[in-house]
């Protein structure tokens, strides 16, 4: 017999979209009606029954596991803990108390997607507003260095382009949708305008765009855009109701980084003289704002923190995880929920290869073929409840469609913690 | 040597899909390996869509299938996976990040 519940969400992304329906026979999901293919992917493709935890890849109790990964930990002169942004907010909370407890670094996939959003956001501040808001008021959308139609394919229809709300009831009709790239994404052939710039030149458009803001004026072409098109851009933000830009990669990965998003930001700010307007970033994965949140409550800094001297320290470049690695300045690593094995650049990912390491995650991936000892823990969102944080860092319950026969990366560490105390 | 390029990576449905069916899966690493690069350039070196062509970074160096794609001149697209690992740097300019997109590759055809 199968069962349905309505209103699940999927935490594969930071749309945390709440309104799946997914059908359960057996301890297996069957569908997941409204999911886009990326969330359909994880519903259909986790398997929830209970695996035994591999220590040097055989099978082990799970005392024997975790006994071994606080060896592990607590032999470490450096041990990292990276990834969470796939994992729930109150496992989120019992990794910092475990970073607190070994001196750990503390770091999480923010680090290679927004991290240098943080930057630009303790460089000038930011104004914020809700995806709900978004939805009911915005007309003016603009999408700049990011591509929803592939990486977040629900945003259109639930919160943005094409959602329809109290002030916006003909949906995409009564919004107007502005893409910035440097090349014509999936994204850009959707919009009403889009803005070819030569790549690397983020950061000069958005000053320029700032300056006429603020009555100076511009006749050259800035990033290959005629002048003109600048001018248009800016008094379609300043004539707007309500504006949002919305940012990715595109700003984050660039030259410039933390810099492009400090002028992004500003420029949001600032456009408040005129009208209401705000720069949202666009988070990847379903709990990354989470884990940001969550750092941040317990050691005031969203990532890249050191606990090494007792007290927390942060450290962009000196603690995010790249810069570790690839400098071989940690000897243990605990990757919770993420696959660093398959993101990073092959001499950070190398030195994961040469020390003893530990992944807690529901399924296995990259990062399983040098994991020490692997965890499979349940998943949230499937087998286990939980909080996450959408990108507009509302938080949202993750529920759970099934008996959990798995531990939570939460039991996990509170295990871990226990064993590593004694 | 004009065949000096800028690097972008980043996602494609693809490369999530690949994802899904594990990392690492055959899905996965084949979403992954590829290179798109745009007519002009492709006919400026003599490339053929799917003749391999070798990537040079200051990292390292991969061989993958050209793919006719989108963009413009002087700009190569790998999706985010193990082949674009290879490419790029770890150098973060003190910012954690490396530099996922914006990299200066050289290509050949092999
Ligand atoms: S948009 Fe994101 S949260 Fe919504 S269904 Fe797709 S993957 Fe899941």
């Amino acid at each position: 017999m199968s069962a349905v519940f309505e209103n699940v969400t999927c935490k594969f992304c930071g749309c945390l979209c709440d309104d799946i329906a997914v059908e359960v026979e057996d301890r297996r999901i069957l569908k997941a009606k409204r999911a886009c293919p990326n969330g359909l992917g994880m519903f259909l493709n986790y398997d929830p029954t209970l695996q035994s935890p591999l220590v040097e890849g055989k099978e082990v109790e799970w005392d024997e596991a975790v006994s071994a990964a606080a060896d592990i930990l607590s032999r470490a002169d450096s041990p990292l803990i990276y990834g969470l942004s796939s994992t729930s907010s109150e496992a989120q909370r019992k990794a910092v108390e475990l970073a607190d407890r070994l001196g750990a670094i503390i770091d999480s996939t923010s680090s290679v997607c927004h991290f240098p959003t943080t930057l630009g956001f303790q460089m000038v501040g930011g104004a914020a507003c809700t995806l709900g808001e978004v939805k009911a008021r915005a007309d003016l959308l603009i999408f700049w260095g990011c591509n929803p139609m592939e990486a977040h394919m629900r945003h259109f229809t639930r919160y943005s382009a094409n959602a329809k709300g109290f002030l916006t009831p003909n949906g995409r009709r009564d919004r107007t949708v502005v893409v910035v790239d440097v090349r014509p994404t999936k994204t850009a052939k959707t919009a009403d305008r889009f803005l070819q710039i030569e790549p690397g030149t983020d950061y000069e458009v958005l000053t320029s765009l700032r300056a006429l803001i603020k009555g100076k004026d511009i006749n050259e072409p800035v990033g290959g855009l005629p002048s003109e098109q600048i001018k248009e851009l800016v008094q379609m933000m300043k004539t707007c109701r309500y504006g949002v830009a919305f940012f990715g990669m595109g700003l984050t990965m660039t030259a410039g980084r933390g810099y492009n998003v400090a002028e992004i930001f500003a420029l949001g700010a600032e456009l408040n003289q005129y009208t209401r307007f705000f720069a949202m970033p666009m988070r990847g994965h379903g709990n990354v704002a989470g884990a940001d949140q969550v750092i941040t409550w317990l050691s005031g800094y969203p990532a890249a923190v050191s606990f090494a001297r007792g007290y927390p320290q942060f450290g962009p470049g000196e603690f995010t995880s790249v810069d570790v690695l690839a400098r071989r300045e940690t000897d243990a690593a605990l990757i919770i929920a993420s696959d660093p094995m398959a993101h990073f650049p092959r001499k950070a990912a190398e030195h994961l290869e040469r020390i003893p390491a530990i992944l807690m995650a529901p399924v296995t991936n990259c990062s399983s073929q040098v994991a020490n000892v692997i965890l499979p823990t349940a998943c949230y969102g499937i087998d286990a409840p939980g909080t996450a944080y959408r990108m507009d860092n509302v938080p949202i319950r993750l529920r759970s469609v099934m008996q959990k026969v798995r531990p939570t990366d939460e039991e996990m560490l509170m295990r871990i913690m226990e064993a590593v105390k004694q | 040597m004009g065949n000096l390029f800028s690097l972008i990576t980043g996602r494609t449905i693809g490369q999530a899909d690949g994802l899904h069916k594990g990392a690492g899966s055959e899905a996965h690493l084949k979403a992954t390996a590829l290179v798109q690069i745009c007519q002009e350039d492709m006919n400026r070196l003599g490339i053929k869509e799917g003749d391999i062509v070798r990537i040079r970074s200051n990292a390292g160096q991969v061989e993958a299938p050209a793919l006719k794609g989108d963009l413009p001149t002087g700009i190569l697209f790998i999706p985010m996976g193990p082949t674009a690992n290879e490419l790029v740097e770890t150098d973060t300019l003190g910012t954690g990040m490396p530099p996922f997109k914006g990299l200066r590759v050289e290509v050949e055809r092999i």
